[in-house]
C-alpha cells in the first residue's frame, strides 16, 4: 500500500504540493487527474523519489520513502516499474535491449532466459518481431508499449504511469488503456496511472484522485468522480472554459 | 524603530547591493560545492564494483578514437607552423640548430596537453553534454534511476575514466605529429639537418618535459569530461536548456584547462 500524507513542495515562490494526502490500496488502479500545472507530475516524482518533500511523507508499505538513501531506496525502487510520458527510451539501444536492459543490469538470469522474458513481454504488448527495431524508427504507439514491456519485464509489484497516452490517437489512447487492463488483470500489480484521458480513463479506473492547485480535493470511484457535486472537478471532467476555474 | 515588515523595495540602496552581493556569493559557493560533490561522488564509484567495463570501452572510442583525426590533423599544423616561425625567427640570430628543442619542448610541455583537451573540448565534450542533457530532458536519466540504477555509475564514471586513459594517448599522438610536422617544414622545406634538428631535440629535452606534458594531460583528462558530463547532468529545460549547457560546458572547459595549465606549468618542474 501506498500511503502519502501532507506531502508539501514549493519551487522557490511556487507552490507546488500543498498537504496531498493519498492512499492507494495493493493491487487498485488509481487515477491521477488534474489540470496541467497542478502537480501531478510533481507528485508521481515524489512518489519515484526522485524529488524530496519540504514536508511529509509517501510510505510504502509502512516505510517513507522520503528518508531512505542507497541500499534501502534501491531496495523499494526494485519493486517499481515506470512508464514516463514520452517513454524514456534509451535512444542508443534497440526495442529489444532496452525492455532487456533492466533484467541485464539488475538480475543474474542467463542471456537465454533474458532473451525469452523479453520476447514474452514483447508479445503481451502487441510487438512481435520488433525487438531488432530502432527506438528512432517506431511510432509514438510503439514507443509506449515498449515503455510498458520494459517497464513490467521485471514483474513490478507497483507501475506507475506518466500519461501513458498523451499524443496518440483515440484508437490507440483505447488500445492502450486496454492494455494496461489486460496486463493488470494478469499480474494484479498496484497501478499508479496520471492522465487527462477523460472519460476513457475511467473505464479502467479503480478509484480516481483529482488534484487541484496542490491539492487532492476529491477521491472515489469513477462513477463518483463523475457525479461529484463539486463545481471544479465538474469543469475539469466536461472540459467546460467557463467555470470556477480559468484558463491559464 | 524599524519596521520589520519592509520589503526589498524599501530598503536602502547600499543594503540591496550587500543582499544581492551575499546572494551572489552563496549562489557560488553552492555551485562549487555542488561541482566538487559531483567529482567526489564518481571518484567514489570508481573504486565501488561493479565496473562498466562495456560503457568504458564504448567511452574510450567515443571520447579518443573519434577524436584521433581531428588531433592529427591539428598537431601537424600545429607544428608545421611552430617550425615555421621558430625557424624564421632563430636564423635572424644565426641559431636556427635549436629549432627541433624549441619545437619539441613547446609541444610536448605546453601545446600538446592544451590544445589536444581543448580540441577533445570541443568535439567529445561538447557531444557529452548534449548527450546527457538530451537523457536528462527526455527522462532517461530519472529512467536509470527508477530502476535502482545510478546513472553516475553508468554516465559519468566511464567518461571520466576514458578521459584518463584517452587525453594522454591522444596528447602523445599530437606530440608526435606536431614534431614531425615541424620536421617537415624545417628540415624538408627549409634546408636544415635532420641530424640536427632531432640530435637537439635529444639534447635539451628530456624525461622531466615529457612528464610535465603527461600530468597535464591527465590533468585535463579528468577536467573535461568533468565539467561536460556536470553540465549536460545539470541542464535546463528543453532544447535550449541543452544548447546553454553544452555552451558553458565548452566555454568553462576551455577556461579551466588554461587556467590549470599556468598552475601546473608553475608547480610541475
Amino acid at each position: 500500500m501506498i500511503r502519502v500524507q501532507g506531502l508539501r513542495k514549493v519551487f522557490g515562490r511556487q507552490q507546488v504540493l500543498r498537504g496531498v494526502d493519498l492512499d492507494v490500496a495493493t493491487g487498485e488502479i488509481m487515477i491521477i487527474i488534474g489540470r496541467s500545472g497542478g502537480g501531478k507530475s510533481v507528485l508521481l516524482k515524489h512518489l519515484l523519489r526522485l524529488l524530496r518533500p519540504d514536508a511529509g511523507a509517501v510510505l510504502v508499505d509502512g516505510t517513507d520513502i522520503t528518508r531512505l538513501r542507497g541500499e534501502a531506496l534501491e531496495a523499494v525502487r526494485r519493486r517499481y516499474g515506470v512508464v514516463f510520458q514520452g517513454g524514456a527510451l534509451f535512444d542508443s539501444m534497440s526495442v529489444f535491449d532496452n525492455v532487456a536492459f533492466p533484467l541485464r543490469e539488475k538480475t543474474s538470469l542467463g542471456a537465454g532466459d533474458i532473451a525469452k522474458r523479453v520476447e514474452e513481454k514483447l508479445a503481451q504488448v502487441g510487438l512481435v518481431d520488433m525487438g531488432h527495431k530502432d527506438t528512432a524508427e517506431i511510432s509514438g504507439g510503439m514507443r509506449k508499449r515498449v515503455a510498458i514491456a520494459r517497464a513490467l519485464v521485471t514483474e513490478p509489484e507497483i507501475v506507475f504511469f506518466d500519461e501513458p497516452t498523451t499524443g496518440l490517437d483515440p484508437i490507440l489512447v483505447n488500445t492502450i488503456h486496454r492494455l494496461i487492463q489486460g496486463l493488470h488483470r494478469q499480474f494484479r500489480f498496484t497501478a499508479v496511472i496520471v492522465s487527462h484521458e477523460i472519460p476513457e480513463i475511467f473505464e479502467i479506473a479503480d478509484r480516481v484522485a483529482m488534484l487541484h492547485e496542490g491539492l487532492i480535493i476529491e477521491t472515489g470511484d469513477a462513477r463518483s468522480i463523475q457525479n461529484s457535486t463539486n463545481p471544479i472537478v465538474q469543469q475539469f471532467i466536461h472540459g467546460a472554459v467557463e467555470g470556477v476555474t480559468h484558463a491559464a | 524603530m524599524t519596521d520589520e515588515s519592509a520589503g526589498p523595495e524599501t530598503l536602502p540602496r547600499p543594503v540591496r547591493w550587500v543582499e544581492a552581493l551575499g546572494r551572489g556569493t552563496l549562489y557560488l559557493v553552492e555551485s562549487f560545492g555542488r561541482f566538487g560533490n559531483f567529482l567526489g561522488q564518481a571518484a567514489a564509484l570508481i573504486f565501488v564494483p561493479p565496473l562498466k567495463v562495456g560503457r568504458l570501452v564504448g567511452r574510450v572510442y567515443f571520447i579518443g578514437f573519434k577524436s584521433l583525426t581531428i588531433v592529427m590533423l591539428t598537431g601537424a599544423f600545429t607544428g608545421m607552423a611552430l617550425g615555421l616561425q621558430v625557424f624564421l625567427t632563430l636564423q635572424r640570430v644565426g641559431s636556427e640548430a635549436f629549432v627541433g628543442p624549441a619545437v619539441g619542448i613547446a609541444l610536448v610541455r605546453e601545446l600538446g596537453p592544451v590544445l589536444t583537451a581543448v580540441f577533445v573540448t570541443g568535439l567529445a565534450g561538447s557531444a557529452l553534454t548534449a548527450e546527457l542533457g538530451i537523457m536528462r530532458i527526455t527522462e532517461q536519466v530519472d529512467a536509470l534511476q527508477v530502476m535502482a540504477l545510478n546513472p553516475m555509475r553508468y554516465l559519468v564514471v566511464p567518461a571520466i575514466l576514458a578521459g584518463l586513459i584517452a587525453f594522454p594517448l591522444l596528447t602523445a599522438i599530437f606530440d608526435v605529429t606536431g614534431i614531425y610536422g615541424g620536421y617537415l617544414v624545417a628540415v624538408i622545406l627549409l634546408g636544415l639537418s635532420p641530424g640536427t634538428y632531432f640530435g637537439q631535440m635529444h639534447a635539451f629535452a628530456d624525461m622531466t618535459d615529457v612528464m610535465v606534458g603527461f600530468w597535464k594531460s591527465l590533468c585535463f583528462g579528468v577536467l573535461v569530461p568533468w565539467v561536460c558530463t556536470y553540465k549536460g547532468f545539470h541542464c535546463g529545460h528543453g532544447a535550449e536548456g541543452v544548447a546553454h549547457a553544452t555552451t558553458e560546458a565548452v566555454v568553462l572547459s576551455c577556461v579551466l584547462i588554461l587556467v590549470f595549465n599556468y598552475f601546473l606549468g608553475s608547480v610541475l618542474p
